[in-house]
């Protein structure tokens, strides 16, 4: 008898915002795909800050944009305060950011899964795993039912054996008001996964009508907002303005007389929290000399009168809450909609993934977002976008794509999580990545998008809208560095350099502080007929010049350490030597080459000559 | 399974003693073999070195097991009387006993591998190993106490809180960081560039101490350089005749003076010939002249100095010879001391005037030198790099950045990465990173 057919080539447990890419990218490649969530109507939902993008998140939405996926155009139809956050700074510094209408978001997201090929979506919880020896080949749904699969997608955030902490209050729960899973965390112990524990919190909802607006200094959106996706030109949707205010002493006074309320400082969360996103009372103890701290007033919506007070989650009581809340101005008569809390939840320790998030114990699944330790929707829908598309792959006996360091912050991320694993909720910033100058938004197009093209992640229309783009921008460029003057010829365009005879291209000349593309009209006409976006890039190119030269160079090098494949079943014991430390460490991440083994944490330049010279002597 | 290796540890065909040291497995084995049994770890003891019946030597021997041995593996030493005759009879019975020589820098790089020392220690150690004068030995010792570690350290320090105001302002723009904070870092590189700039000063002096101060004597031919030379040196290194143009080619003798290596060397005397063998020699007399530390300018009686007079710099001496002859020009500016190698006249002098020289210029204490030109070469790059970084930092705080970090890579290969970590722990540390 032969066995059963796959139902599904892929199975995606979670809505959130690593199950929608994973998803999504499944079936774009034409993956049979199952979005399995508890509630369909919760699907793409914000459950924290209605904010997407940022210095490294940006990034990230750019990178999850040019592989095809959906979060940037999805913030493009919600998004309600766009800014260019460091608008003033060099270009691979500059990190779109948008508030966003939690409503749209979702309703956009839902209707754009609904009208996905190849994806069903299934309301139902996964209770457990089935494996066919240590291969996972479908789940089991509480109600009973078993899905089988090529390969499973699991992107539980915060859900496994999540508890949420408020005052004395402790409530086991995954998101507000939804019940945790528990069956699926004991699979995961079952396959001997180191499992660690993490805290995030948030701070209270306010009814924005019980605020003091007129009061409050406001941070109006960027006059002429600039979209998320590499598809649209314009945003069509209104824009509003955010309140700023600061917590006073008194609010200061309030929570350190109840701090005894608070889940970490009544000791009773153990989870590690993120250094970068204290809670009001993490700011109050390690800043105490600080009388002031900035909140943000968000908006959640057009229509939604729901404000999120942005720098000041809690897990104080309700009464404490309410409290504090009122010292601060503009908020003296402020009614909350729903007190904050922290959450705590377990995490799989990330090493024990291949850099494709297929879990090494496990193949079959393939893990994303906040159950790798990581925090936001950003680094959670790249992560889902790289585990759909590798599930997909694995269903079809296919290897999975990894994304180099140098390619994008999707690879630093995932490199950073499988290599190093996380102690806090790991949230992407621009200065993890060395190529920085090279990886920037404004470019993450000619970076992914012929990467994505490659694994059929690519639909026809940005196919020929990238096609297109990128002919234009590679002539400008070669134009740009390929037509030269003399130090007399530049001087007739109004650029003086050096004497030196040197000749000088274009590249070279913008490099000089002032000279804009403009003063080569007449030597260049075609430069009147570039677009905006072409234009930046030459601007670009000229200003990173040396430093971008340098970093490919660098990728070069990273590139052949890269190749130098250690096995999966490396005996390292047997490897001369290295000490127990870091014998211990190459054990628990396993790295797939020398140039992973060297980023692990505490790799001594001794330990790589060995390894090296083991691969050698293997090699040989 | 690693092999024992041997080779000798001090200068061949020199001084009283010869040291072979022995490391690996098979050092006791060795040790048994050539009769000398087991004797007490960490305690000098006399023995007989015998091979087949034959008495090779009487030696002193110093064992230490593994891993607390310089290279982690069994080590012993053996201290023999010197001369060739023995060194080559021990070296045969140990080959015989199945050792092998040691590649060069091999002990230190078993230290390396089995984590007896790091980088600089390692490279420290090969230098002490080099060392045939007492000050380049108090170098090398120097730096492997960890003073060069602690300089480094500096640097390190001064580049992650650079690091930490420019991170924080690029990745944080609408939290509570001040305005400006890249801004604020530049009162801070200009320090690291001054002590960078200081660094770079003492790898030069660092390399003389190792390589040998170099002195050359320069002049007219016939001005009676060689003749100098052949007095500094106290032997017949070089031909000395009364005919003109009889150094061709340039002669160098390694000499101590004040404790420091010297190398002098005595050139072709400059004028124009037609001869291609002695046109040669003016060129590598002049290329040598000033690659020097130190020129001598030999002028004799009624010479002025011709093209010599070209190549002198402030701080160079002018020696007149032949002071028995008589007839020195007077001379208006500048250092001179008269000597005559035939009455020895002024030769004491003038070798208390170089020695002093050398000590000043190799003794700077202010900065560990630095030994290694790969030393030299990553400070200078650093430097480089954190000029760049000073230059940018108002233009673009992300290439101040990426040069910053250029200049942390280039250190980091001797005391240790700045990890984006280090910089974010920082961050954190120092701002209330929030929103």
């Amino acid at each position: 008898m032969s066995p059963p057919m796959s139902q599904y080539d892929v199975i995606v447990i979670g809505g959130g915002h690593a199950g929608c890419e994973a998803a999504a990218a499944s079936a774009r490649t034409g993956a049979r795909t199952v979005l399995l969530t508890q509630k369909l109507e919760t699907i793409g939902e914000m459950s924290c800050n209605p904010a997407i993008g940022g210095l490294g998140k940006g990034h990230l939405v750019r990178e999850i944009d040019a592989m095809d996926g959906l979060m940037g155009r999805m913030a493009d139809r919600s998004g309600i305060q766009f800014r260019m956050l460091n608008r003033s700074k060099g270009a691979a510094v500059r990190g779109p950011r948008s508030q966003i209408d939690r409503r749209l978001y979702r309703e956009a997201m839902q209707a754009e899964l609904a009208d996905t090929p190849n994806l069903t979506l299934k309301p139902g919880t996964a209770e457990r795993l089935m494996l066919e020896g240590s291969r996972v080949v479908g789940v089991v749904t509480t109600a009973g039912e078993a899905l089988r699969a090529g390969a499973v997608v699991l992107t539980t955030g915060t859900f496994l054996n999540g508890v949420i902490h408020k005052g004395e209050e402790r409530t086991p729960a995954g998101r507000h008001g939804e019940a945790p899973s528990t069956g699926l965390a004991e699979d995961l112990r079952e396959a001997g996964l180191a499992l660690g524990r993490l805290k995030t919190g948030t701070p209270a909802r306010l009814d924005g009508r019980t605020i003091g607006w007129d009061r409050l200094e406001m941070q109006a959106a960027d006059a002429n907002p600039v979209p998320f996706s590499f598809l649209n030109s314009r945003i069509d949707i209104p824009q509003i303005a955010c309140g700023i205010t600061h917590t006073t002493e008194a609010t200061h006074r309030i929570i350190a007389e109840n701090l005894g309320e608070s889940a970490v400082y009544g000791g009773r969360l153990s989870g590690q929290g993120p250094r970068y996103c204290p809670s009001i009372e993490d700011k109050v103890v390690r800043f105490a000399d600080k009388t002031s701290h900035q909140i943000f007033l968000e908006p959640e919506g057009l229509d939604d009168p729901t404000v999120y007070p942005n720098g000041i989650s809690t897990s104080v009581s309700d009464r404490t809450q309410m409290a504090f809340l009122r010292t601060i101005p503009g908020l003296e008569a402020v009614e909350v909609i729903r007190f904050g809390y922290a959450i705590e939840y377990d995490y799989v320790d990330p090493r024990e993934l291949t850099p494709g998030l297929e879990v090494k114990a496990r193949p079959g699944l393939f893990l994303a977002g906040q159950i790798n330790g990581t925090t936001g929707y950003e680094e959670a829908g790249a992560q889902g976008l790289i585990a759909g598309l590798n599930a997909a792959r694995a269903a079809e006996g296919q290897a999975s794509l990894v994304i180099g360091r140098d390619q994008g912050y999707i690879g630093v991320m995932i490199d950073d999580l499988v290599t190093r694993g996380v102690t806090e909720p790991y949230r992407m910033f621009t200065s993890r990545a060395e190529w920085r100058l090279s990886l920037r938004s404004d470019n993450a197009d000619q970076r992914l998008t012929p990467v994505a093209e490659a694994a059929g992640l690519v639909g026809p229309e940005r196919r020929r809208r990238f096609a297109d783009k990128q002919a234009r921008v590679r002539a400008a460029l070669e134009a740009a560095r390929s037509l030269s003057f003399t130090p007399r010829e530049a001087g007739d365009l109004g650029i003086s350099v050096n004497a030196d005879g040197r000749r000088r291209s274009i590249r070279d000349l913008l490099a000089h502080p002032g000279v804009t593309l403009d003063q080569f009209h007449s030597v260049m006409p075609a430069i009147a007929d570039w677009s905006e976006e072409v234009r930046e890039q030459v601007e670009v190119d000229a200003a990173y010049a040396g430093y971008l030269d340098r970093q490919a160079a660098d990728a070069a090098a990273l590139k052949r350490d890269e190749a130098l494949h250690l096995p999966a079943d490396l005996d390292y014991g047997a490897i001369g030597g290295l000490s127990h430390e870091v014998r211990e460490k190459l054990r628990r991440v396993r790295p797939v080459s020398l140039g992973q083994a060297g980023r692990i944490e505490g790799m001594t330049p001794g330990a790589l000559t060995a390894l090296l010279a083991h691969v050698r002597r293997a090699a040989a | 399974m690693t092999d024992t290796i041997f080779a000798l540890a001090t200068p061949p065909g020199r001084g009283a003693v010869a040291v072979i040291r022995l490391s690996g497995p098979g050092v006791d084995a060795a040790l048994t073999a050539l009769g000398v049994g087991l004797p007490e770890t960490r305690v000098a003891t006399l023995r007989t070195l015998r091979r087949d019946d034959l008495v090779l030597d009487q030696a002193l021997i110093l064992r230490f097991p593994g891993p607390a041995s310089y290279t982690g593996e069994d080590v012993a030493e053996l201290q023999l009387h010197g001369g060739r005759a023995v060194v080559d009879s021990v070296s045969r019975a140990l080959l015989a006993l199945g050792l092998r020589p040691a590649e060069p820098g091999e002990f230190t790089r078993r230290a390396f591998q089995n984590g007896r020392m790091d980088l600089a220690q390692a490279e420290a150690v090969a230098d002490l190993v080099d060392a045939e004068t007492a000050a380049q030995a108090g170098q090398a010792l120097g730096q492997l106490g960890g003073a060069l570690s602690r300089a480094y350290g500096g640097f390190r320090r001064d580049l992650l809180k650079a690091l930490t105001l420019i991170e924080a302002e690029i990745d944080f723009p609408d939290e509570e960081v001040p305005d400006g904070l890249a801004r604020t870092a530049g009162p801070l590189l200009d320090g690291l560039i001054m002590d960078l700039e200081t660094a770079l000063a003492g790898a030069a002096r660092g390399e003389r101490v190792r390589e040998g101060y170099r002195i050359v004597l320069i002049g007219e031919t016939n001005a009676g350089k060689s003749a100098l030379f052949n007095a500094l040196v106290a032997r017949e290194a070089a031909i000395v005749t009364p005919i003109a143009g009889t150094t061709r080619d340039v002669l160098d003798a390694e000499l101590v003076i004040g404790g420091y290596a010297v190398v002098l060397s005595d050139t072709a005397g400059l004028r124009v010939s037609d001869d291609p063998i002695e046109v040669e020699g003016v060129r590598r007399a002049r290329a040598r002249a000033e690659a020097a530390d130190l020129r001598l300018w030999v002028t004799g009686p009624g010479d002025d100095g011709g093209d010599a007079a070209a190549l002198v710099r402030p701080g160079d001496l002018r020696v007149q010879s032949k002071a028995d002859l008589g007839g020195a020009m007077p001379v208006n500016e500048g250092m001179q001391i008269a000597v005559s190698t035939v009455t020895g006249e002024g030769l004491q002098a003038l070798q208390v005037w170089i020695a002093e020289r050398v000590s000043r210029d190799l003794s700077g204490a202010d900065f560990p030198a630095v030994t290694r030109e790969r030393h030299r070469l990553r400070l200078a790059e650093a430097l480089q790099a954190v000029r760049s970084a000073r230059r940018g930092l108002e233009a673009g705080p992300e290439t101040a950045a990426e040069d910053l970090r250029r200049a942390a890579s280039a250190l980091a290969r001797v005391t240790g990465a700045i990890d984006v970590e280090d910089v974010l722990g920082e961050v954190f540390a120092s701002f209330c990173i929030g929103k």
